[in-house]
């Protein structure tokens, strides 16, 4: 008899990469971490660095602006990482397919969304799950659920890529 | 030390990215979609492998080498915000794809048309600090841990 869902239903790219990167992801907050204390997560940039051209005071508080040149060093490392890995397992140079109004459209909203909800899926997802913080876990439910619905229906209406 | 230290593990972050396929939107959507469920594993192994990291400097350490800060678990407060943000997000999320570190790592790869997207991040993060600065609802105090 066969069962009703196999492995490769599920995982059809296997698992390695994902559990592998996964661990590089959570290795690299950790290293942070142990360092110095901070939970590093990736949102924030978008504040820390509109305070270097902005005025508006929500930009400018204190947290962002004593942060804002190490959160340049992290982004700029997190495009670097990629490249490095890009051009390693000659995967350089490759380009979306997903239409340029979702990418900005989507863009927009996860901007905005970031910046109320408190954290995104590295600040939340990893270092706030990671804390077993309830807020987070609240946060990464609701927005892993919410995504799932927005993408179902998108698949529904037809929308590709 | 201090930068050379988060420099290592921002390409340790990035690099994870990379590999994981986290930047690219499609293998995202793939998982929202109930194609590959792979992404699970992205999740869960960096929030335990980074819990690991939590646990050791909240239990067993005092404080950090290299600011002096006290290690602290990555707590914020609940508001009505955590919800109607987490809602905002995953339209977003859905509709793209992309999150904010996934889109930077992304750039890296060399998928430039990502650009749109880390732009209507900054769009959307500058229209949400606007708006608070004008209705004073700034509700939230700083945090000790970021």
């Amino acid at each position: 008899m066969e069962p009703l869902v196999t492995f490769t239903d599920l995982f059809p790219n296997g698992v390695w990469r994902y559990a592998v990167g996964g661990a590089l992801i959570g290795l690299g907050t950790a290293v942070i971490y142990l360092g110095t204390a901070i939970p590093a997560g990736a949102s924030t940039f978008l504040e820390s660095t509109l305070s270097y051209v902005s005025t508006v005071p929500r930009f400018n508080r204190a947290k962002y602006v004593a942060s804002r040149d190490w959160r340049v060093a992290f982004t700029l490392s997190i495009v670097a990482g990629a490249a490095i890995y890009a051009l390693a397992f000659g995967d350089f140079g490759w380009t979306t397919r997903v239409s340029w109004w979702r990418l900005l459209g989507g863009g927009l909203l996860v901007g905005v969304g970031t910046r109320v909800g408190k954290g995104c899926t590295s600040g939340h997802g990893i270092c706030g799950v990671g804390s077993v913080a309830p807020t987070s876990l609240v946060n990464v439910l609701t927005f892993l659920g919410v995504a799932i619905l927005t993408a179902q229906l998108m698949q529904a209406a037809g929308v590709t890529p | 030390m201090f930068v050379p230290l988060v420099v290592v593990g921002g390409l340790l972050f990035g690099f994870g990215l990379g590999l994981s396929h986290m930047a690219r939107p499609e293998v995202v959507l793939d998982f929202l979609q109930f194609r590959d469920f792979g992404l699970l594993f992205v999740l869960g192994v960096g929030s335990v492998v980074a819990g690991t990291a939590f646990a050791i400097g909240v239990r067993f350490l005092d404080r950090a080498p290299l600011t002096g800060r006290p290690y602290a678990r990555r707590l914020k407060s609940f508001d009505r915000n955590v919800l109607t943000g987490g809602v905002i997000f995953g339209v977003g999320w859905g509709i793209s794809g992309i999150c904010p570190g996934a889109a930077y790592a992304s750039l890296g790869v060399g998928n430039y048309p990502i650009l749109l997207a880390i732009g209507g991040m900054f769009l959307g993060a500058y229209a949400q600090g606007l708006w608070r600065s004008r209705t004073g609802d700034d509700a939230s105090a700083p945090t000790a841990s970021d």
